[in-house]
């Protein structure tokens, strides 16, 4: 008999961003019980970070009317490069207007429009008219056919967390923060909550609850560079494949950034390039337009970035220490606009580069940002393969963003699903008993407390967690970036695989007790190198180029072979996963040209997809 | 230029083992170009300590984890520069909050307590409605909203608070602040008797003995002296109010 405290609820939701609390929210209006476990203070959510902004076409400023559903649902398809779910894309665009309004009632500050005519940094004169005067204004984003990005300066994120988690507050949920769940308690058909670890004094705890939501965002961290929060390790899909029964969706979609701050990978929100900031390389020369006359620096983010690494290889880099990089102008918006609408940027240049971008140019270069994939879920954010198990946001494949996330969609998913999820979570667990057997909980318990006794007396071995996952970071950056081949994915693969190995044999240096960090971080290792497998392995095996899955020995989207999902699973005791296929849902945009990209140009000369004239509208 | 060994005295304590007593244990390490002290700690962790325990999570001063004295200043760890320290540096806990272990401190359980003791959200009577475009604001006030909103509760400004040191139920410049930026937003209903009765007291707006290292310490630059000012008058005004009121009761 294992000792541990238990808790019952009737909804466990793993995680405390945005979508976390927003489905907490929406079930705890149903009048259910809540507990939402997460590694951090809600606040210090990555979510918070998140500076530019959340898509919803409410069609108020200038650039913006004439927008609708109809268009943010077409941009979103096409920045998916027709790897997203229709149904979920409809969904989504026509709920996002309601979620933004939704959210200044509960008191998001956002900017609003102000009247008057404005000459926009490329000359353009706009007048935003005095009947559109105080409603939500936006900004523009990359892959958007209208300005549709709501914001709240360059702190949306945190004015969105603040917000939900003041309502999260005032409904008096129940948050048990510093408390990580390391395994969900299930009988391979349904799941009946979480086994956590409390990261205060490493007591482990049993959560029982009739329906379970995985809202632990991404997976960033597995990478080495990256613009996410150290946190974002990609737990809740690691203890989702650990089941054996769920699968992960399209892991090896990988987003990067263009602009992470060179070289510790701060974010520079797209926001720069929206308000008018350019990409020059080291003749100071604004190369975008040269390979994409139309959208410039907002083509998409797959687009920006890949194009903007093509320019390094051709020698266009400045030359650092850190490796090439590009640089990112904004000097021309002038010094009030930067501090006022963009000041997080400032504040970063200022603290982590000791530069004034007012003054200076910033050094950029693409960096991991987004993972679009996830733990596989139907419409109604419910996973595959376990009933009573859901997953929300970043951690899940809704799958609203097939192979490229368009920016300002990342936000109002979080919110839009939480909104649609916590409805579906509630009516599920209305439905549900709670009728787990004690001894299952036992055995769930007993297994992780093994592990961990394993871990500290070092029997499976003495393997080094912090340099195999050196290891393993290094291995994704440069076999499984931007550009990616057969001969270098299966480089990765390999290495991942004997690293795998090595990780089921970790030992401690330290005592691991009580609120242990080096403990926390071998429970998670060998998950986040399964992560990483199933990543290298899906991209190995995706012979295509799709969004941001780019490969060089198969330049062209194929949809005649891959118009379809990776669906990764890993049974117990594998050391690769195993790759499955489902088809995407096709309703209403027939895949077409995405109207940039290197893609747009090449289309025109395939024969397979000369027919999908159709879908070229943009 | 010669590379600095630096040396790192840190506060050692686990609350689980109160058996062994606080004390401070050094750890050295050659300086880097751009070296902050997250990447400093990540390294004595990694290659030196495995068992330090400390907190970050978006290294990059918006999530406000990583607070902590340095050289007895309160200070975000994620964006202090080693090279704008002396080469020995000495690291404790933030003061006020209750200590998790070694420079670890609970910062959530505190603010969620202050959001709950000054009601840290929109009071309103008004209903959603999801069919109805948003009500109007004009931007500058849209603006001032967030210029009170953008603390990011590192606690800093509590660490550094002589009242919040000596009467642990002092909100301190973070909870004035937060309750500043419900006064401003129109969408918020309460009215100043409404605020007295949360903030016109020893433990809010009075509690304050104006000493300012609450402002000096903020990092993110906030106007936390002219908050307090600007809430205690409001409730000076609002205090005065009642009392004819009273007096007639």
């Amino acid at each position: 008999m294992s000792v541990y405290q238990t808790h019952t609820t009737d909804v466990l939701v793993i995680g405390a961003g945005l979508a976390g609390e927003r489905t907490a929210i929406e079930a705890a209006a149903y009048g259910l019980g809540v507990i939402i476990l997460s590694l951090v203070p809600p606040r210090r959510s990555h979510s918070t970070a998140a500076q530019g902004g959340m898509q919803a076409s409410l069609g108020n400023c200038a650039m913006g009317y004439g927008d609708n559903p109809d268009i943010h649902f077409e941009d979103t398809v096409k920045g998916s490069d027709w790897g997203c779910d229709q149904d979920v894309a409809r969904l989504f665009a026509n709920t996002a207007p309601i979620a933004v309004r939704q959210m200044a009632y509960w008191g998001v500050p956002w900017n609003r429009v102000v009247a008057g005519r404005k000459t926009l940094p490329d000359g353009r004169e706009i007048e935003d008219l005095k009947e559109y005067e105080g409603l939500i204004t936006a900004r523009d984003f990359g892959g958007t056919a209208k300005w549709r990005t709501c914001y709240t300066s360059d702190g949306t994120g945190h004015t969105l967390q603040y917000t939900m988690d003041s309502i999260v507050i005032k409904m008096g949920i129940t948050v048990h923060d510093r408390m990580e769940a390391i395994a969900l308690i299930h009988d391979g058909e349904n799941c009946y909550g979480a086994v956590a670890r409390c990261l205060r004094t490493g007591q482990l705890h049993a959560y029982l609850a009739r329906s379970t939501v995985i809202a632990t965002g991404g997976y960033g961290r597995l990478y080495g560079v990256s613009t996410n929060a150290v946190i974002n390790e990609g737990s809740g899909m690691f203890l989702a494949l650990e089941t054996g029964v769920v699968p992960l969706g399209n892991m090896e979609a990988v987003q990067f950034h263009p602009t992470g701050m060179v070289p510790v990978g701060i974010l520079i929100t797209e926001g720069a390039r929206g308000d008018g900031g350019y990409l020059l390389d080291k003749n100071l020369h604004r190369f975008m337009p040269d390979y994409e006359p139309k959208k410039k620096e907002l083509a998409s983010r797959d687009v920006v970035s890949r194009r903007m690494i093509q320019h390094i290889r051709k020698g266009y880099g400045v030359e650092s220490k850190w490796g090439p990089h590009l640089w990112l102008d904004i000097r021309h918006l002038g010094r009030k606009h930067i501090y006022t609408n963009l000041r997080e940027i400032a504040n970063i240049c200022k603290n982590f580069a000791g530069i004034d971008p007012a003054r200076d140019l910033i050094p950029v270069r693409p960096t991991q940002h987004y993972s679009m994939g996830g733990v596989r879920t139907n419409i109604d954010g419910h996973a595959y393969g376990l009933k009573g198990l859901f997953a929300v946001g970043e951690a899940a494949c809704w799958d609203l963003h097939g192979f490229n996330r368009l920016g300002g969609n990342s936000l109002a998913e979080t919110i839009v699903a939480g909104m649609v999820v916590g409805k579906k979570v509630a009516e599920y667990t209305l439905g549900a008993a709670l009728d787990c057997p004690l001894k299952l909980v036992d055995e769930h318990v007993k297994r992780q407390e093994n592990r961990i006794n394993d871990l500290i007396s070092g029997r499976m071995g003495n393997e080094n967690v912090y340099e195999l996952r050196k290891q393993m970071e290094d291995t994704l950056m440069e076999y499984v970036g931007i550009f990616r081949n057969g001969p270098d994915l299966q480089k990765a693969v390999d290495k991942l695989q004997e690293l795998y190995r090595r990780s089921l044999k970790l030992g401690l240096r330290s005592s691991g007790k009580y609120a242990n960090p080096e403990l926390a971080s071998a429970l998670r290792l060998p998950g986040m190198i399964r992560l990483a497998l199933c990543i290298a392995y899906g991209a190995l095996n995706r012979t295509e180029s799709r969004g941001s899955h780019a490969r060089e020995d198969y330049p062209y989207r194929d949809d005649a072979n891959w118009l379809k999902r990776t669906l990764a699973y890993w049974p117990p005791g594998a050391e690769l996963p195993i790759l499955k296929y489902e088809p995407v849902k096709i309703t209403e945009l027939p895949p077409g040209d995405r109207g940039y990209g290197e893609s747009s140009a090449a289309n025109a000369a395939k024969p397979e997809t000369a027919h999908d004239k159709e879908g070229n509208n943009g | 230029m010669a590379e600095r060994l630096l040396t790192f005295s840190i506060f050692r304590y686990n609350p689980n083992t109160p058996e062994i007593k606080p004390y401070m244990q050094e750890y050295r390490l050659g300086e880097m170009p751009g070296m902050t002290l997250f990447v400093a700690l990540n390294k004595i962790r990694e290659e030196q300590d495995p068992s330090l325990m400390f907190d970050f999570v978006c290294r990059a001063a918006i999530c406000g984890s990583c607070a902590m004295l340095v050289n007895g200043k309160p200070r975000l760890a994620c964006k202090t520069l080693t090279k704008d320290l002396p080469p020995r540096i000495t690291l404790f806990p933030l003061p006020v909050f209750k200590l998790i272990g070694d420079l670890s401190v609970d910062t959530g359980t505190w603010f969620r307590h202050m959001s709950l003791k000054t009601e840290a959200w929109i009071h309103t009577t008004r209903e959603f409605d999801p069919q109805a475009r948003e009500e109007r604001m004009d931007n500058e006030t849209a603006l001032k909203i967030y210029e009170a909103e953008r603390c990011i509760e590192c606690g800093c400004c509590i660490a550094g608070c002589a009242t919040a040191n000596i009467r642990e139920d002092f909100i301190g410049a973070a909870g004035i602040n937060r309750v500043a930026r419900f006064m401003v937003d129109p969408r918020d209903e309460r009215s100043p008797q409404e605020y007295f009765e949360v903030v016109g007291t020893e433990e809010g707006t009075f509690g304050c003995v104006g000493l300012m290292a609450c402002e000096d310490n903020c990092p993110m630059g906030l106007p936390l002296q002219m908050q307090l000012a600007y809430v205690r008058r409001k409730m000076a005004a609002a205090g005065l109010a009642a009392r004819p009121q009273t007096r007639a009761g």
